[in-house]
């Protein structure tokens, strides 16, 4: 389960490249996540960002 | 915005703003979109190009040009000198200017541009790609095209939605951020690379000289390998404030860059993927404005016989995919 820090994200995408569910999208400057396609254990996204804008959680 | 075009170019960067200039200059309709509502921002690249690769695009020119390197300075452990290199001559690019200049281009060319500009999703006949459903000011129209050239970029998702796993395995994806520091005492012309397991684990740190005392420092690590909870921001102020304690960051760049095996296959039917949204860059050090203009145009020369022959189908337009494999970046990946 992952959660996006809009205050934090950069809108850089590195996070978009290495999902493997294609859960996440990046519209401008708005990172969504559709949450069915998120893989739970993933954590991929949350490794990745640069600026630690995805936080995950397990569920 | 017309109903259907002979190319359609998804994404405004290097690979897409050459390849739709390359197309209209042969004589085809092209329309190429770009999401975002500003051409060449962000920026997510410190902006080095070799000179003699930036030559066989376009005439080097002050307003984009922000310094010239003459030498390459590797240094490793405590920031020991390692190795150096002279004729790694090449410029930086001041990446907002030199990106709208491209698309400039194409425009003059002939292709239409449209910004802010989503491609959502592909149209998809068969499995074949026919075009790309378009929202843009909260419309939605169906754009049909003979060839589609996914140029979107890292964070690409056409040809995903197309049917090609394009994920890049998150090992191989170097995690980057990068401040621009100003008025600093810097060598002009010397760009220097740093490999160090504590100041960038998995990666490197790069300083970069901009031109009038100002530099771009940078820091990308493989995130796997990074101590509990740091990211990329954390290791770059870590670092600057080694190195350069008093200079002032006036910009934040953050991005990924993919050091992994370029896809597969960099074509299907209908479609073309080129530059970064291909994975295609440098193998070591990310670098891909050169990969992306260079398979932007050989996608678009293939995408003009196609057209022109009538053949948009997978077998037809892998000749793009042998062409970039053959010519020196796909040599340079077979080390």
């Amino acid at each position: 389960m992952i959660t996006i820090r809009h205050d934090v994200c950069g809108y850089c995408g590195a996070c978009v490249s290495v999902c493997p569910g294609g859960a996440l999208e990046l519209i401008d400057a708005y990172l969504s996540v559709d949450t069915e396609l998120c893989k739970p254990k993933c954590r991929a996204c949350s490794t990745v960002c640069p600026l630690g804008a995805i936080l995950w959680r397990e569920e | 915005m017309k109903d259907s075009y002979d190319v359609l170019v998804v994404g405004g960067g290097p690979a897409g703003a050459v390849a739709a200039e390359t197309a209209a200059d042969a004589g085809l309709s092209v329309l190429l979109v770009e999401k975002r509502s500003t051409i060449g921002v962000p920026v997510r690249c410190a902006g080095r190009i070799g000179k003699d690769e930036l030559s066989r695009f376009i005439e080097a020119n002050p307003r984009f040009i922000s310094a010239e390197i003459n030498s390459v300075v590797f240094r490793g452990l405590e920031g020991r000198k390692h190795s150096s290199s002279e004729d790694k001559s090449s410029y930086i690019l001041d990446r907002k200017v030199f990106d709208r200049e491209l698309i400039w281009r194409a425009a003059e060319a002939g292709a239409e541009i449209q910004v802010h500009a989503r491609a959502a999703e592909p149209i998809l006949e068969e499995g074949k790609v026919c075009g790309a459903v378009i929202e843009q000011h909260g419309h939605r129209v169906s754009v049909r095209a003979k060839v589609v050239i996914a140029a979107d970029g890292v964070e690409s998702t056409f040809a995903r939605r197309a049917g090609i796993d394009t994920t890049v395995p998150a090992f191989e994806m170097l995690s980057c951020a990068q401040y621009t520091i100003n008025n600093i005492d810097v060598e002009e012309q010397t760009g220097q690379y740093f490999f160090s397991a504590a100041d960038a684990p998995g990666g490197y740190c790069w300083v970069l000289p901009k031109g009038n005392r100002c530099v771009v420092i940078g820091v990308g690590i493989q995130s796997s390998k990074s101590d509990n909870g740091l990211h990329a921001r954390n290791y770059l102020d870590r670092f600057v404030s080694k190195t350069y304690p008093k200079g002032k960051s006036t910009e934040l760049t953050v991005g990924g860059m993919p050091i992994c095996r370029p896809l597969a296959e960099t074509a299907a039917d209908g479609l073309l993927i080129a530059g970064d949204a291909a994975r295609i860059t440098h193998p070591l050090t990310g670098c891909g404005i050169y990969h992306a203009m260079l398979t932007g145009r050989l996608a678009a020369e293939t995408a003009v016989f196609a057209v022109r022959t009538g053949d948009v189908s997978k077998k037809a337009l892998m000749a793009y995919d042998t062409a970039w494999r053959k010519g020196d970046i796909g040599r340079a990946l077979l080390f």
